[in-house]
């Protein structure tokens, strides 16, 4: 088994998934010559050609509704949006079209398409360093991965590539030089599947993304103290898998939520009151939420840094829930 | 054997058959419409009813100069599409009615018409938006070597959003085989063309996109097949995108229950007398088709107008099920949000 960053995992998910199947091609801004804008897909334009890895110019909203497109009449289409900031631009398609082309026409057509996105910031200011993958996951007819480790990266990019419905695939920019183990034979995760990352007995932490890792981090160093978080993954955001966080919260009774979107609105509120209406009775502590502080987020490292959440906000609100 | 002539002088032999198939095709969407837009004021099609009257000749012209594989993708002005591509009467009808026995199961209404079999991919009701999806349509076919084109059909004030910039530049760049066919009919629900577009002769925006372009009367259904032939043509040939503005009309209000204050009566009486059915009539008869023949088409569409009308209403509506179906091809077991809560109660 190999050690493998996270970016590596994605682009050997992409490489195989195109070797395998010749309807697999990748279609977006700068994914061919340049080789990716986070170096994604570097090596695939020699491999695959400017057929199958095609640079587009910059327009969100073809690249989404001509993989919608595509997708319907035959094809695997895997469009990359740069960063998820520039989805807004695409966002009619994937709403409109993506998501509702089976459905709206009585099941004749299928969207076997995946958009790859980013969140992430790193004082890029309030335009660049947003993330929306509520908006996507509000959305019935789409699926929304958003990984956390390597491993889960290939796995569930390799399903969503195989998938017969659209997938929003949100990578971090962050966690691209993340390394972890992925088994060196070929394998795919199912999409919906949540899953404990760490077990625990004292508080259910739910996180995905970036702030899996946070919250993995912030398990460890509690641990040292003696309080053991269960830490619930959940990489798959639509459908989601409710049953490991209602299951982990019947035992622990007491939940922390951790996201790096904004307060207000955001998927924690919806995890939230998934547990109020299954768990209501095994509630001990009022839920805590972890997330971005509801500003346009700032330039100064500074100020940026009081805006986003981390694995001090984590092990804070473990502790307050304990209290 | 009818020769049709055009500028540039003859351009096809029709058997009279053919020719008389195109008439039939025409008054067929001109009566459903019209059996349409009564069985809406009597309550039985709900929501927006965007009736084709007066536009017909585009879509039966452009329609029959294709091959039947080659894809269609339309705005929500859809019925007279539909039917010039064979969506039967009975499977519209039943659409507009919302039954379980329309062509989109009774989820898609009047602008979202689609028959997977006919490769009719659908009509579309976000303004320019399948515009991206044809690229991508015809994309497919391209990468797969296809020789299918996909025909898109929008309308004037569509050519103002960045879809038709996106779709228009995308399909030139990958000389993606796509006959984009814009439909002016002077107005975008009630502002007209010339207060909504800096351009108003609207081929020639595709310049911008260095696509050849072409502007015809689209009342004329012989010159919208001659120019959807040449387009075809050029298209099949490998060369990329080709553009065609058909300069046509619409009689009625946008939808139903428009209050038409933007333009005059006498306008909309104008356009009236170049009627595409009327005129089409009167070169048939002037090749010497007998009037008797005519109307025994237009007694053999009136049967089967009311035919579906009769289909539509007695067919039932989709089963309480069909609400949750169709949500995703591959729908997860568990998934919390795809069942009422009080189903899906955890144990
Ligand atoms: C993106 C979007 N904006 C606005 C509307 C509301 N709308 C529906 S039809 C229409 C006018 C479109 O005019 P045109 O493209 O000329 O087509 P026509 O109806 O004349 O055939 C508008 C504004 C819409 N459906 N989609
Ligand atoms: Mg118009």
């Amino acid at each position: 088994m190999a050690e493998i960053t996270y970016r590596e995992a994605v682009r050997r998910a992409l490489v195989e998934e195109m070797r395998r199947d010749e309807r697999v091609f990748i279609m977006g801004e700068e994914v061919g010559v340049w080789g990716g804008t986070y170096a994604v897909t570097r090596g695939l334009l020699d491999e695959f050609g400017e057929k199958r890895v095609r640079d587009t110019p910059i327009s969100e909203l073809v690249i989404a509704g001509a993989a919608v497109g595509a997708a319907m009449n035959g094809l695997r289409p895997v469009a990359e949006i740069m960063t998820v900031n520039f989805a807004l631009l695409s966002l009619d398609a994937i709403v409109n079209h993506a998501a509702k082309v089976h459905y709206m026409f009585g099941g004749q057509f299928h969207c076997p398409m995946v958009l790859r996105t980013t969140a992430g910031w790193g004082q890029l200011s309030a335009t660049h360093s947003q993330t929306f993958e509520n908006y996507f996951a509000h959305v019935p007819g789409l699926k929304v991965i958003m990984p956390g480790t390597p491993k889960d990266a290939y796995g569930l990019l390799k399903s969503a590539i195989r998938d017969p419905d659209p997938v929003v695939f949100i990578e971090h920019t962050h966690l691209y030089r993340v390394r972890g183990e992925v088994p060196d034979e070929e394998f795919t995760l199912p999409i919906g599947r949540s899953e404990i990352k760490r077990p625990g007995r004292d508080v259910t932490v739910v996180a995905y993304s970036r702030m899996l890792q946070e919250a993995l981090r912030a398990a460890d160093e509690l641990a040292k103290e003696g309080i053991e978080c269960e830490v619930v993954d959940i990489p798959t955001l639509r459908p989601l898998d409710l049953e490991p966080i209602i299951r982990s919260f019947q035992k622990t009774y007491r939940a922390v939520l951790a996201t790096e979107q904004w307060l207000g609105y955001g998927l924690d509120a919806e995890i939230a009151a998934q547990i109020y209406e299954h768990a209501f009775d095994y509630l001990d502590a009022p839920i805590r939420r972890v997330t971005a502080r509801p500003v346009p987020l700032p330039y100064s490292r500074e100020l940026e840094q009081m805006a986003l959440p981390g694995k001090e906000e984590i092990k804070q609100a473990v502790l307050d829930v304990l209290r | 054997m009818i020769q049709v002539q055009t500028e540039e002088g003859v351009l096809s032999t029709f058997d009279r058959e053919t020719l008389l198939s195109w008439y039939r095709q025409m008054i067929l969407i001109r009566r459903v419409e019209e059996e349409a837009a009564a069985a809406y004021q009597r309550g039985h099609i709900g929501g927006f009813l965007h009736l084709y009257i007066g536009e017909e000749a585009v879509a039966v012209g452009a329609l029959n100069a294709l091959r039947p594989d080659d894809n269609v993708v339309v705005h929500y002005r859809d019925h007279g599409h539909a039917l010039a591509r064979g969506l039967p009467a009975r499977a519209v009808m039943a659409e507009l009615f919302g039954k379980a026995t329309g062509c989109s199961r009774g989820k898609g209404g009047s602008m979202h018409l689609a028959d997977a079999t006919k490769r009719f991919w659908g009509g579309y009701a976000i303004v320019g938006g399948q515009m991206a999806l044809a690229a991508g349509i015809a994309l497919a076919d391209q990468y797969a070597g296809h020789d299918r084109l996909t025909i898109c059909f929008f309308g004037d004030g569509a050519t103002n959003n960045g879809y038709f910039l996106e779709s228009m530049n995308l399909a030139a760049v990958w000389k993606l085989p796509v006959i984009w066919v814009c439909e002016n009919n002077a107005y975008g629900m009630g502002t007209a063309v010339e207060r909504a577009s800096a351009v108003t002769e609207i081929y020639r925006k595709a310049c911008a996109y260095d696509t050849p372009a072409e502007r015809i009367n689209g009342q004329d259904v012989l010159e919208v097949y001659a120019a959807v032939r040449r387009a075809a043509d050029y298209v099949r040939a490998g060369h990329g995108p080709y553009f065609v503005e058909a300069v046509t009309y619409r009689y009625r209000g946008h939808s139903m229950g428009d209050p038409e204050r933007y333009r005059s009566k006498d306008e909309v009486e104008e356009w009236a007398r170049q009627d595409p059915i009327e005129r089409f009539k009167r070169f048939l008869i002037e090749e010497g088709v007998p009037l008797e023949i005519l109307e025994s088409i237009h007694a053999e569409v009136e049967e089967e107008v009311q035919d579906a009308v009769r289909f539509a209403a007695e067919s039932p509506p989709p089963p309480a099920e069909a609400l949750w179906e169709d949500v995703y091809a591959n729908p997860p077991a568990d998934d919390p949000f795809l069942l009422p809560p009080e189903v899906a109660a955890l144990p």
